[in-house]
């Protein structure tokens, strides 16, 4: 703590910055710019997931200088706001691969019915089974579905929506990080599927992990995406009660 | 790049309209994208279908850095840490076990009924 009396000086300086969104749009940025060379420098090795890296990035420098979230995000919302225009445009691959999308309309429809149960019905066995409460559970059914359709339909359940967001995160985070070794070992080459089931078990972060896979699994996983959050939303209160 | 934007925000705004007025369980967003696509479909079926080709740098961009718009959510979690705290072990197993469960009964079931419609692998 170098300021002077009035205010001013290095401190000064600093207390006025951290006010400001620019500041903190720039880490998000300057964190992202980084976790990219790291990733690369790591031979693009799933672990070495950019989304991690760059939030371990950021969040490390919060922690270190003590900024609350609050602040944080008036920064960062210039970079989050754009989930919702980049969703938008996920109809250009989807209509660039109009063809290859309409050929695989049941191997699609069949797969994203039994996955989306697979995914919540395991997720609610297994909550259960370790004696996590009815609330806590309704946050963790939509965790496969994208944050946004997630809080609405834990909301919709009784369950926190923030929590849903937390599980949601988590969910992509493994999805991302597992979903190409995982594939690799069952020894499945085809791409729309592996795209597909990377966006339904995992939304966003295993779309943006398959877009860097393969062109073909990203429009692939960008539709599990879209239609995963349909399904999830209208079987998720008939699967709940079922369970409970 | 700003004639694309636009469209893509209009699309948005069009699907956010859609939801909140009529209580769809449908985000506004993926809505959107519907939008979109639908407009995209009807254009090729004009006479004369007008140039889309506006559209592709302000969407290639937004889809070419999609993992960054998850760095400000993913630092949020971070924070939050301490809520999942309380049933940790349970909340771990069940997101570890249920994401590989549904990542390979979903790619399995694909390939499957894409093997049964002799259809060939996309690589």
């Amino acid at each position: 703590m170098s300021g002077s009396a009035d205010g001013l000086g290095d401190f000064g300086l600093w207390v006025y910055l951290s006010r400001t969104p620019l500041l903190w749009l720039t880490v998000t940025l300057l964190a992202y710019v980084a976790a990219d060379r790291i990733s690369a420098a790591l031979g693009r090795h799933p672990l070495a997931n950019t989304v991690l890296i760059a939030v371990a990035l950021a969040a490390g420098m919060l922690a270190a200088t003590a900024t609350p979230y609050r602040t944080y995000f008036e920064g960062a919302q210039f970079v989050h706001f754009l989930i919702g225009p980049a969703t938008v445009a996920l109809a250009l691959p989807l209509y660039r691969n109009r063809r290859t999308v309409w050929r695989a309309i049941l191997p699609m429809g069949a797969a994203l019915l039994v996955g989306a149960l697979a995914a919540m019905v395991s997720a609610l066995l297994i909550g259960r089974a370790f004696g996590i409460p009815g609330t806590v559970l309704a946050a963790l059914a939509p965790k496969s579905v994208t944050a946004g359709v997630a809080m609405g339909i834990a909301e919709g359940l009784g369950g926190d929506p923030a929590l849903a967001a937390v599980l949601v995160l988590i969910t992509g985070a493994i999805g991302a990080v597992t979903v190409t070794p995982l594939m690799n070992a069952l020894g499945l080459r085809d791409m729309r599927a592996r795209g597909f089931a990377a966006g339904l078990a995992a939304h966003g972060l295993g779309t943006a992990r398959a877009f860097h896979v393969n062109h073909v699994a990203g429009t692939f996983a960008g539709i599990a995406l879209a239609l995963n959050a349909l399904v999830t939303a209208i079987l998720a209160p008939i699967v709940l009660r079922a369970l409970l | 790049m700003i004639q694309g934007a636009a469209l893509i925000l209009l699309c948005q705004l069009a699907g956010e309209a859609v939801a909140h007025g009529t209580g769809l369980p449908l985000p506004g967003p993926v809505l959107g994208m519907i939008l979109l696509l639908l407009l995209l479909l009807l254009n090729d079926a004009l006479p004369r279908p007008a140039d889309t080709g506006f559209l592709a740098p302000a969407a290639d961009g937004l889809l070419t850095n999609l993992s960054l718009l998850f760095v400000p959510a993913g630092v949020g979690v971070v924070g939050r840490l301490d809520v999942i705290q309380a049933y940790g072990l349970g909340l771990a197993v069940a997101l570890v076990a249920s994401t590989l469960i549904g990542l390979v009964a979903t790619a399995l079931t694909f390939a499957a009924v894409a093997r049964l419609l002799r259809q060939e692998a996309e690589a």
